[in-house]
């Protein structure tokens, strides 16, 4: 086995990938590895031809392709930074060696820290259990995005989504520009998973209905789809007896939520967060595992790219500093909860948290509320808030935490919306 | 004639705030709720001829993939981003390109260009 050796090895070329190998190289990390399993950089970023990236990252509204392309063009150049594309990482060793298979066969990857940012994939029909026949034409959402916009070709002429995710919300409108007819978007739960943004400008623009409580109680057709019952559900996400209608489709998309993408991380024996689906991580996004660190949709799924960028950052600048030996090794862990209103929290821990330095926090809400306020309690004392005009679930909300307002009585800190 | 209020969400970035427009005899003559100037522009705008920045493909010879992403330079009218997609599927481009490469100038004399999201070699 050819053997290789870098200061940091990361595992995704997406935009967390790409943002951690800068960071590192701007950290003092002198040899940096890339590894992707596709074809080319970018990461789902290349399938997203629409626009709305970069307003964070470069102040700019850009489509998915050009903030790839961007993004590569900050690092391209460096010296110390080594691409190796085709190439899957088959297994993370005790060690930090990262076996991959590639063009030229099996490499073992010896790195000082290894950054995690395989990004995520889409729950698929079996993951919610649709009754009915098994016929073609049952797509995941993202699956029909890369058919279209990079392979050319339509899945189908009539289509009803499943699931009011973004993805399925950009496919309506993909899909209509492309002369698909598209019937309709249910959503189990009363509200949207989407942006607003998304509802008005790929939905409302072609007369898309979206009905909200509603779900698909089964599928038709023997070859290939014929069509769809839909139904109504009550609060507890039952059918709603006598509410059923059928749709005539030969398509049908299923958006219904993606899924951190942790094969590796689970062969690693990683702590998994239930509620996120990726690895428990600090405030360097370092895992249990010491020097491994992830970060963007491998640890939580981000609506922004953006923030996956954001992240990608952090990590890599942690990675960077673990492997030259200048990350303190964690002296003590509190565990960050989501409390009252919030679903997820990142980091869910905090090392040496005495040192004053700013936390950046993710949060996402349980369900949509109109002004709330966000809220951080260590040891009985509330130690941060911040008002917020509104908070729904398929915005991720942003908070820094100033680690000097901590009490060093705390033994944990909730976050939580009031 | 009564003032009548509409109301409608700011589509202009993810914060998506709740518009008020109060229009009386056609014209507008306030918008509240917006948390910043672009969701005025953004309400008046919508109410009157709303537009849209449009993405699409179009074919590529000689390249790694059959399609290549393009987006318009600016926001088009709404009603004509049926009859740009239809346009585009008429056109074949030849690798290699450039991001930001003109790839239809002026469609359809609406004053935007089509140009390449990526490069491709
Ligand atoms: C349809 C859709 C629409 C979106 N719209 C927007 C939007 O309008 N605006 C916005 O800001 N954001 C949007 N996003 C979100 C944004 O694209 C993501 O948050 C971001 O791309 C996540 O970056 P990432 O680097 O974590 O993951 P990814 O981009 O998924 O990259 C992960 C990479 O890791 C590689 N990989 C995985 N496993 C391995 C392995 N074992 N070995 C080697 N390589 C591996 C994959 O091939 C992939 O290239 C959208 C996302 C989707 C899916
Ligand atoms: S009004 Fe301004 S802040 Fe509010 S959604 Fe529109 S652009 Fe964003």
């Amino acid at each position: 086995m050819d053997k290789k050796a870098y200061d940091v090895a990361v595992i995704g070329g997406g935009p967390a990938g790409l943002a951690a190998a800068k960071a590192a190289a701007e950290a003092g990390a002198g040899k940096i590895a890339v590894i992707e399993r596709d074809r080319e950089l970018g990461g789902i970023l290349q399938q997203c031809i629409h626009n709305g990236f970069g307003l964070r990252h470069f102040n700019e509204e850009l489509t998915g392709p050009a903030y790839a392309e961007r993004c590569l063009g900050l690092i391209k150049h460096l010296p110390g930074v080594c691409f190796y594309v085709d190439t899957m990482a088959l297994a993370v060793q005790n060690d930090n060696t990262v076996v991959t298979s590639g063009p030229r066969g099996i490499t073992a990857i010896k790195a000082g820290s290894v950054v995690l940012a395989m990004g995520c994939r889409e729950r698929t029909r079996g993951a919610i259990r649709i009754a009915g026949t098994r016929p073609a034409g049952v797509f995941t959402a993202g699956a029909a995005q890369r058919m279209v916009n990079m392979e050319g070709v339509l899945p189908g002429n009539t289509a009803v989504i499943l699931g009011s995710g973004d993805i399925g919300l950009i496919m309506a409108r993909r899909l209509s520009i492309e002369g698909v007819r598209v019937m309709a978007c249910l959503e189990i739960a009363p509200w949207s998973n989407g942006l607003t943004r998304n509802i008005v400008q790929c939905l409302d623009d072609y007369d898309i209905p979206l009905y909200l409580s509603h779900t698909i109680s089964a599928i038709h057709g023997r070859d290939r789809v014929t069509g769809v019952t839909c139904v109504k559900v009550n609060e507890a996400f039952r059918p709603v007896a006598g509410s059923e209608f059928y749709l005539e489709c030969d398509t049908v998309l299923l958006s219904v939520g993606l899924i951190p993408e942790n094969e590796l991380s689970r062969q690693m024996d990683l702590p998994l967060d239930p509620l996120t689906g990726g690895p428990v991580v600090d405030q360097n996004r370092q895992t249990a595992h010491t020097g491994v660190f992830a970060a963007g949709n491998v640890l939580h799924v981000h609506d922004l790219a953006d923030f996956a960028s954001e992240e990608g950052a952090i990590a890599g600048r942690a990675a960077a500093l673990h492997s030259s030996g200048q990350l303190a090794a964690p002296p003590g862990v509190l565990p960050v909860i989501a409390g009252d209103g919030l679903r997820t929290v990142v980091p869910q821990l905090l090392s040496d948290p005495g040192g004053g330095e700013n936390i950046r926090l993710f949060v996402r809400a349980s369900r949509p509320r109109e002004k709330v306020t966000l809220e951080a309690a260590a040891g009985g004392r509330v130690v941060f808030t911040r008002a917020l005009p509104a908070a729904r679930p398929s915005e991720m909300i942003v908070a820094d935490l100033k680690t000097d307002r901590l009490p060093k009585t705390a033994d944990h800190i909730v976050i939580r919306l009031t | 004639m009564a003032i009548e209020t509409k109301c409608l969400s700011c589509i202009v970035c993810p914060l998506s705030c709740r518009l008020r427009a109060e229009i009386k005899d056609g014209k507008i003559l306030s918008v509240s709720g917006n948390s910043c100037p672009r969701g005025e522009m953004y309400a008046r705008n919508e109410l009157t001829a709303p537009r849209r920045v449009f993405t699409s493909t179009v074919k590529i010879k000689n390249a790694f993939l059959p399609l290549l992403p393009v987006v318009s330079d600016g926001s088009l009218p709404k009603g004509k981003i049926l009859d740009c997609a239809l346009f585009l599927r008429s056109i074949e481009v030849s690798a290699p390109v450039r991001a930001g490469h003109v790839i239809v100038p002026d469609i359809l004399g609406l004053g935007v260009n089509i140009v390449a999201s990526r490069s491709m070699d």
